[in-house]
């Protein structure tokens, strides 16, 4: 289980996260919803120890992760797979020695056989050919390459998985892919998942419950359908805008159909 | 009216250098610790170690070999110039050997490296950091500074030294060549000169001066790349910061040791 407690976060005179209080129950998905800049990446990393709380306390698998020292929260990390925005891949590294470096656990690491099936069976899991595996980042597609970090992120097998934006910077297309992925790994690994993002649909699509940062603070927490029903008018301002977004999308995508016609 | 406001700005400004040096100095320390503690996990680092060993030695060699034989070159002929009809010509040997051992070698070598392996590291640790492949490491569990750091300082601390007496040796014997070409230095007088100043602490001076100048070379360039923030313009930043932090170390512990070698002795 993840326990966010009344986090407090300020980078200079920028109050990011003011009080955030989230729980996350095992085998949930979560998305953790918001404007651009509101701090969804900050709580994010509070969860995996990568950013420490000013104030308030993160409880991941019972363990107070502020409080944690460095063998500890390696450890707790090992447990945690972490899907970054931009993929976060090793430039100078292939694709398999990219996964390779996600199997946490010491001993398996070191066992050639082992790392060349796990990294087989996370590209197959990602819906990636086998050949892709000696590529580096550099001749990969943006799709491919946050495929290769969910790869990387679930090689260690964790127990938490954290979703940074795993759409952003995608087209509709290759943003469904990855939302259809992200729900087929929670069925098939039964994982507890946080996803950070701010594109509505394919939140709504993967969550099990929202929860809307907006202004430093939780502001609405429930599942999807409660969240459409919401009379809150911070959540319904965040959510017709992202509906109007996406009526421009689609009117984008009409008239370029249009256009090949 | 004026006097007040600026006298504020004066102290407002030194008050924030106070600050980021103290910010600085700090972070610089706690690394340096983190690094001591690092050394432990031997399995991971001793393999990287190679790798940018080969690119920091290999990879540096034509270029310091270059600029020392260029050095030695033009010892030579400056010395020539200054002590024909003057002094005996075997003062050359001693001039030539004395000043690329003592001074030219180590420091040459060493602001070379500044730019060439220094840079290098700030702006690769600085791309890693930007673009979240340092966050990455450290969310998978493994230590960033025995991955990334340790290698690199270690790979600077073997090599800068050997590239250092490299370059002493190219010096010496471009050198002397130089001599014998323009002023007419027999290999015998050449090495009476060179003989007749020199003592072994020379040699371990340069040594000794080698190994501070690839702490600084390595390090600070470590420190600033892994510590970049703001995107492609703050590691255009790091590595800049890098180059010019480090030279001027260079130059500073250049002196230092000066003074606490030779002079004091």
């Amino acid at each position: 289980m993840i326990q966010l407690i009344d986090i407090h976060k300020r980078f200079l005179d920028n109050v990011v996260l003011d009080g955030v209080s989230l729980d996350v129950r095992d085998g949930e998905t979560v998305a953790l919803l918001g404007p651009s800049g509101v701090g969804k990446s900050v709580t994010l990393k509070m969860i995996n120890g990568l950013l420490r709380p000013d104030a308030g306390d993160a409880i991941v698998d019972d363990l107070h992760v502020p409080q944690l020292g460095r063998k500890e929260l390696a450890r707790l990390r090992a447990k945690i797979g972490y899907v970054f925005q931009y993929g976060a891949l090793f430039d100078s590294m292939t694709v398999h020695e990219n996964i390779r470096l996600g199997i946490t656990d010491e001993a398996c690491s070191r066992d050639d056989a082992y790392c060349s099936n796990r990294v087989k069976e996370c590209l197959r899991l990602v819906n990636l050919a086998p050949e892709v595996a000696e590529k580096y980042p550099a001749e990969l597609s943006g799709g491919m390459k946050k495929r290769v970090g969910i790869a990387r992120a679930i090689a260690g097998k964790p127990k938490y998985l954290l979703y940074d934006e795993p759409t952003s910077g995608l087209d509709p297309v290759n943003a469904d892919v990855i939302d259809g992925l992200v729900e087929r790994l929670q069925q098939e690994l039964g994982v507890t998942s946080v996803v950070v993002s701010h594109d509505v649909r394919g939140s709504f699509r993967v969550a099990d419950r929202v929860a809307l940062l907006w202004q430093a603070k939780i502001r609405a927490v429930g599942p999807p359908e409660e969240i459409l029903a919401s009379r809150d008018p911070a959540v319904q301002q965040f959510l017709e805008r992202d509906l109007e977004m996406a009526l421009i999308q689609s009117e984008g995508d009409r008239r370029a159909n249009g256009t090949h016609l | 009216m004026t006097g007040t406001p600026l006298t504020l700005d004066v102290r407002r400004l030194v008050g924030r250098w106070s600050l980021r040096s103290a910010g600085h100095a700090g972070r610089f320390t706690f690394l340096v610790i983190d690094m001591l503690r690092g050394l432990a996990e031997w399995r991971i680092y001793v393999p990287r170690t190679f790798e940018q060993a080969v690119s920091v030695g290999y990879g540096s060699l034509f270029i310091v070999l270059l600029v020392a034989g260029f050095a030695g070159a033009v010892t030579s002929l400056q010395t020539g110039y200054q002590f024909t009809g003057t002094l005996p010509l075997y003062y050359a040997g001693a001039v030539i050997s004395e000043s690329m051992i003592l001074e030219l070698g180590p420091v040459l070598t060493a602001l070379i490296l500044a730019g060439r392996i220094g840079a290098r590291y700030a702006a690769e640790l600085g791309t890693m950091r930007v673009t979240e492949q340092i966050d990455a490491l450290e969310s998978l569990g493994r230590s960033p500074i025995s991955h990334l750091l340790i290698p690199r300082v270690l790979a600077g601390l073997l090599l800068v030294p050997v590239l250092t007496m490299l370059a002493n040796a190219t010096g010496i014997i471009v050198g002397y060549l130089t001599a014998k070409g323009a002023l007419g230095l027999t290999y015998g007088d050449f090495e009476y000169g060179a003989r007749y100043f020199f003592r072994p602490l020379d040699l371990w001076y340069s040594l000794i001066k080698s190994y501070c100048f690839a702490a600084a070379v390595t390090m600070i360039p470590c420190y600033i790349g892994y510590n970049t923030q703001q995107g492609a313009e703050g590691v255009g930043r790091a590595t800049t910061n890098s180059v010019v932090a480090s030279s001027v170390t260079i130059l500073l512990l250049d002196a230092l040791t000066t003074k606490l070698l030779l002079v004091a002795k």
